[in-house]
């Protein structure tokens, strides 16, 4: 090759900077060389959001947006289309990888101070992508047009009537009817397809190059930058291509073989991941005994529920004061980066307090996530309670035991 | 081509440059949110209904659809006037400040026909006579599906599964025209 090659690279790259921009980004970029299983979960989540786009693509070809067609399209993709159940499966196991993905990737970022500075603004996007993730799963939920796609968002719509003085005009104008109709199922279908995958894209971008501009962290909390080789290579470091590209292939591998296992064996989850109302029509008429939502949602749809009390001489109803702790407990993880005042990155060198508070923190999430599935009763409502104190309680105490508690020596070198 | 560049001219033509786009953006940004607004045929399906009472008996019920909702109208007998404060002590929430008939009329009850439990459609026994689901009943709807039971007016016995009163859905009277939902 040699020669004539180069020739053809000089050409393009003085046109648009290919080897440039591969060098900066893949085959220069330095990353720390001892990581743990933790640091896999964003390499996971390119992979499943190309796997939500693709087959989103390919059941968007099938799908009828209207209130008389789309349930009868999704039987159809089912049943008639050639291999459209695996396009739904995939799909709807999709949504729920990606939360479960999107969850231990941020907790990893919680564990090893993935956030502090100089890298707020990679933990801000990331926090944005969560939201949005949280706005897709629930527009998408609601295209099947079954009864849980509709009583569910029934619900959630009636969140934004909760609003004093403006909530009904707003769910009128979401809705585009007077009560949750077609009309609001085509607007949702754009805003799946279209709105929220597009915003998606650009905030991934901006993630990872932010990311790409401060450096991947490590569980040790060491800076790789200080020590570096003759050519400016920091020691600790490896470049990106081909090191984490190929140690990362393994991992898709295993991820994949799982992944599928659901898609063919148990696509349902026990209905945890498409539950069993949503096998029948949307009726206007005819409410679900328990409405329930999908498992991804359920540690926020807990906290929602347990606000059973208002604040009545202010004018605020529970219903609303627990759309607003709701809003609150994702809310609060934008912030993250400016609670935590502690000297050091990682969880293995911070002192007592914060790996309690970890561990409420994480227990509080899985709690409310089981109690979000079952129906109420008092006692649940109860535990959903204390739960959601300690899921704030960690992370707004955070200034102060971060500030005070006593960390130990961060190593010079990883 | 060494003229002096004049920072105040440039200073006014960026705040006014900025003015007019966010205008512009505001102005275009109208139609776009607007086209989320209920269409016509929305409104026309969603627009309130009208009824003529002169067509209802005493002691009937007629069933009307508003937005999708069945709503009970049920023309009261004196009796069920006299009857209504007598539960005041069986049901829930007597909602005395509502009026006995709970509507803007004292002879016309005007509900939404949705059980509060979990959304089936209570049944109108309007007559006063012992029922397999009550020995004292003096009329009013039973809801088959989970045993709900309710006055005349309603409002919802103690001790059953739905937890609220039947629902009044906003309503005016014009005459002998009974209007459901917003007169506007």
């Amino acid at each position: 090759m040699g020669e004539q090659n180069k020739s053809f690279m000089n050409w393009i790259d003085k046109r648009f900077p290919v080897t440039e921009n591969l060098e900066r980004h893949l085959t220069k970029h330095p990353v720390p060389k001892k990581v743990n299983f933790f640091y896999i979960f964003g390499a996971l989540l390119m992979v499943i959001f190309m796997v939500q786009v693709i087959t989103g693509i390919w059941l968007m070809m099938f799908y009828t947006n209207t209130e008389e067609g789309a349930f009868a399209s999704v039987e159809y993709i089912m049943r008639d289309v050639e291999y459209g159940w695996l396009m739904r499966y995939m799909h709807s196991t999709g949504a729920s990888a990606f939360f479960f993905l999107m969850y231990f990737h941020m907790f990893r970022g919680l564990l090893y101070g993935s956030y502090q500075k100089p890298k707020e603004l990679v933990w801000l996007f990331g926090c944005f992508l969560l939201f949005l993730l949280m706005a897709e799963g629930f527009l998408g939920y609601v295209l099947p047009w079954g009864q849980m796609s509709y009583w569910a968002a029934n619900v959630i719509l009636s969140l934004f009537g909760a609003i004093p003085v403006i909530g009904p005009d707003l769910q009128v104008w979401i809705q585009g009817d007077y009560v949750l109709s077609g009309a609001t199922l085509s607007r949702f279908f754009a805003l799946h397809v279209v709105v929220v995958p597009l915003l998606m894209i650009a905030l991934v971008v901006f993630h990872i190059f932010a990311l790409h501009e401060v450096g991947a962290g490590n569980p040790e909390g060491v800076d790789i930058e200080k020590h570096r080789d003759e050519n400016g290579m920091p020691l600790d470091g490896a470049p990106f291509h081909p090191y984490k590209t190929f140690s990362a292939l393994p991992a898709i591998g295993i991820f994949f073989v799982i992944f599928f296992a659901i898609v063919f064996f148990a696509p349902e989850g026990g209905g945890y991941f498409l539950e069993k109302p949503n096998f029948e029509e949307a009726d206007f008429l005819k409410t679900p005994e328990h409405i329930a939502p999908v498992w991804y949602y359920a540690p926020f749809y807990s906290i929602l529920r347990a606000i059973t009390f208002g604040i009545p001489f202010l004018g605020i109803t529970s219903k609303f004061l627990g759309f607003i702790i709701f809003a609150a407990s994702i809310a609060i993880l934008f912030v993250v980066p400016w609670l935590d005042r502690s000297k050091v990155q990682s969880i293995r060198y911070k002192g007592i307090y914060s790996k309690i508070g970890m561990i409420l923190f994480a227990a509080s999430f899985i709690t409310l996530g089981y109690l979000g599935t079952k129906p109420v009763n008092e006692l649940r409502t109860l535990i959903a309670q204390i739960s959601t104190l300690f899921y704030f309680l960690p992370l707004l105490l955070m200034p102060i035991y971060t500030k005070y508690e006593k960390t130990l020596e961060v190593p010079d070198r990883l | 081509m060494s003229k002096k560049v004049d920072q105040n001219r440039r200073k006014a033509l960026h705040i006014t440059s900025g003015i007019v786009g966010a205008v512009t953006v505001a102005g275009f940004a109208v139609p776009f949110l607007s086209a989320w607004n209920p269409s016509e045929k929305a409104k026309a399906l969603g627009a309130s209904v009208e009824f003529d009472l002169s067509k209802l008996e005493v002691g009937a019920m007629a069933v009307l659809e508003w937005r999708r909702t069945p709503i009970f109208v049920v023309h009261q007998t004196s009796k069920a006037l006299e009857n209504l404060p007598k539960l005041d002590s069986k049901v829930t929430n007597p909602a005395i400040e509502e009026g006995i008939t709970r509507s803007e009329n004292s002879k016309y009850t005007v509900l939404k026909g949705v059980c509060t439990h979990l959304s089936c459609a209570p049944k109108y026994y309007p007559e006063i006579e012992p029922k397999a689901w009550d020995q004292e009943w003096l009329g009013g709807f039973f809801c088959p599906c989970h045993g709900s039971k309710f006055d005349l007016a309603g409002r919802v016995y103690k001790g059953v599964p739905a937890p609220t009163n039947l629902e009044v859905p906003p309503h005016s009277f014009d005459g002998d025209v009974l209007i459901v939902g917003d007169s506007a």
